[in-house]
């Protein structure tokens, strides 16, 4: 029936009344996204691609149209069953790593097991926690805070919060856009490894770089679905960082 | 530094509520033990007052109260296990150079068991010095004092009146009494020795008796109104020329003013309560305004607003609950230097300490909720967009 898509957006409209005035942010989109995938969605300030982004994190409702996540219809439930799909079966990575201050890297990543409804003892999360902060090269630093991290760190622990609960589909919203172009492939280079993990990525980003770490690229534009294409030229991020480390060791020459 | 502050607020309120309720319950349980002081299952019997030409005269005043109906009431009234006629003036005492104006109370042998008042020294008069009016008296502790310093009084002679009197005791000391009177100012002899030798005349200022069961109480009040009604000829329909007190009534009297007291003090300790509730919301508020991104975190990751909700009512609680603790230790410090310093006597009760607590708690919910409403009520995506 869902014909195999995990993510099925079927002429989804959105529309914010701020006062006598009416803003149509989405006017109509229609979207499948097969599990496995890594899509980027592409578009400038204001062509919708936020609130499409909030819309499919089960952040915000659409107006009309139908939201069909993992073959089940969101698109009209309450705040608490929303809050429930957020937590079992969508990841959140943001743009400023959004993680409690004051706060170890441990105890950041559990959150979401914390909101599960699962009544896991301190150790059982503990473990849990480790393990995939250790799959993400950060083992040793759990119980460090935020403070103590560099911006790339932070990301890796926001990403081991997103995957924590193992999610149907992780969404980053310019998950590169606080961090310097190295440290952004590095990331890149997580995502693809997710991604051969077999785990769906959809990515907000408006830098086509980035884009390109992607296998299929969105764009919007007032509302619209632009274009929706395969990425021909695909960066791979583990080739990208030798290349910088040659063109150094080269410059260093 | 902020939540010090904000739980200073109810650290004085608590404090205050526990002081003051202290000083409250000590000056209750003050006014109890004088009341307890007067003897036990006591009744008291007023003569007066009569109306003679429109003009009323107060307690004690007519002297309506004759020797012949104490002795009705001793012989009639069933129970009664004490009576004693009093007379009371106040006159001055000598003995050699010096002297000393005190009150001079006229009793029976059995006051002494009544009032629950052992001698120090000595020995109490006789039933025998009763009925022969004999010139024997026991002095307090402090006429003692003031008239015959640190020597012995017993067995010395007190001039009362020019008339020679024996001293046979001293009494022990009972300190001031609720109308801050000194109580042990004072020559109590046997009443027919006052009435003859002293005071002249035959009337009773009042009669005090004591019932052995305190069940009887009641019954015996009645029995007694009765007999003296008869015994006055008093018509129904017409006013007693007596009246009768019980010592219940008396305390009851004594500890509803204190009472008053306790509630007025505590009221105004809880107001500081209250203003330190406040104090938690606005701190709580801020703390909403300022975790606005935390709040939305937590959403995306899955928290629901019964989540959030009781996240920062927790906070608030424990905030002014911490603050509670911390303001009864400092309440019980502050009654015990009260109570050494001012010597105001406080008494701090488990049941108080108990309310203040949970009054507290109760304050950190009331005043957390609005805050934790508001918090549990964001929107995700505004909360995770504030800056």
């Amino acid at each position: 029936m869902n014909n195999g898509a995990l993510v099925k957006l079927a002429d989804v409209h959105k529309t914010y009344r701020t006062g006598e005035m009416e803003v149509h942010a989405v006017r109509g989109v229609s979207l499948e996204i097969r599990p496995g995938e890594f899509v980027a969605l592409m578009g400038a300030s204001g062509s919708g691609k936020s609130t499409l982004m909030n819309i499919l994190g089960c952040l915000d409702r659409p107006t009309s149209g139908h939201y069909m996540l993992d073959g089940a219809d969101v698109s009209g439930l309450d705040r608490d069953r929303l809050a429930d799909i957020r937590n079992r079966k969508i990841g959140f990575v943001f743009q400023n790593f959004n993680l409690l201050p004051r706060t170890s890297a441990r105890e950041n990543v559990e959150l979401p097991l914390v909101y599960s409804g699962q009544r896991l003892t301190n150790a059982q999360l503990r473990e849990k926690a480790d393990l995939v902060l250790g799959s993400i090269g950060l083992a040793g630093r759990e119980d460090h805070h935020p403070s103590q991290l560099s911006g790339g760190q932070q990301q890796r622990v926001a990403i081991a919060r997103a995957l924590i609960n193992d999610p149907e589909v992780v969404l980053a919203d310019e998950p590169t856009g606080n961090l310097d172009s190295r440290t952004s492939i590095e990331i890149m280079g997580i995502f693809q490894q997710l991604n051969e993990r077999g785990i769906t990525i959809i990515m907000v980003t408006h830098e086509q770089d980035i884009a390109n770490y992607a296998q299929r690229n969105v764009v919007m534009r007032d509302g619209v679905v632009l274009s929706d294409r395969a990425v021909t030229q695909r960066l791979n991020a583990t080739r990208e960082i030798q290349n910088i480390a040659t063109s150094a060791s080269d410059d260093g020459t | 530094m902020r939540s010090v502050l904000t739980a200073l607020g109810i650290i004085i309120g608590v404090g205050a509520v526990i002081a003051m309720v202290g000083i409250g319950n000590g000056a209750k349980a003050q006014v109890e033990t004088q009341i307890a002081s007067l003897g036990q299952n006591v009744i008291l019997i007023f003569s007066g007052s009569t109306t003679s030409s429109g003009i009323r005269t107060g307690w004690g005043g007519a002297g309506t109260l004759k020797i012949e109906d104490a002795e009705a009431i001793r012989r009639e009234v069933p129970g009664v296990i004490g009576v004693s006629e009093e007379v009371v003036s106040t006159t001055q005492v000598a003995a050699g150079n010096q002297n000393w104006f005190t009150r001079v109370y006229g009793e029976s042998a059995d006051y002494f068991d009544i009032r629950q008042w052992p001698l120090a020294d000595g020995a109490p008069f006789t039933p025998q010095d009763v009925r022969s009016a004999n010139k024997v008296c026991v002095i307090g502790r402090t006429t003692a004092t003031q008239v015959y310093g640190n020597e012995d009084p017993v067995g010395q002679i007190l001039r009362i009146k020019e008339v020679p009197f024996t001293i046979l005791g001293v009494l022990t000391p009972k300190g001031l009494s609720t109308q801050g009177v000194d109580q042990d100012d004072i020559v109590i002899m046997p009443y027919t020795s006052a009435m003859k030798r002293v005071l002249g005349g035959t009337n009773l200022r009042n009669i005090n008796v004591q019932i052995g069961d305190g069940r009887q109480i009641e019954a015996a009040q009645q029995q007694i109104i009765s007999l003296l009604r008869q015994r006055h000829n008093i018509r129904p329909g017409r006013d007693d020329d007596f009246t009768v007190r019980n010592q219940q009534e008396i305390a009851e009297a004594a500890t509803e003013t204190s009472r008053v007291m306790t509630v007025l003090l505590g009221a105004i300790a809880g107001v500081s309560l209250v203003v330190g509730g406040i104090g938690i919301m606005n701190i709580m508020l801020v703390s909403v305004t300022e975790r606005t991104r935390e709040i939305g975190v937590r959403m995306a990751v899955g928290a629901h607003g019964s989540d959030i909700l009781t996240q920062f009512l927790i906070e608030a609680v424990t905030l002014s609950s911490v603050g509670g603790v911390i303001g009864i230790i400092c309440g019980i410090g502050a009654s015990r230097v009260l109570s050494i310093y001012a010597h105001w006597p406080t008494l701090i009760s488990i049941s108080s300490i108990a309310i203040a607590f949970l009054f507290s708690a109760a304050v950190g919910v009331f005043f957390g909720f609005y805050p934790a409403r508001k918090a549990s009520a964001l929107d995700p995506i505004e909360a995770l967009r504030y800056e």
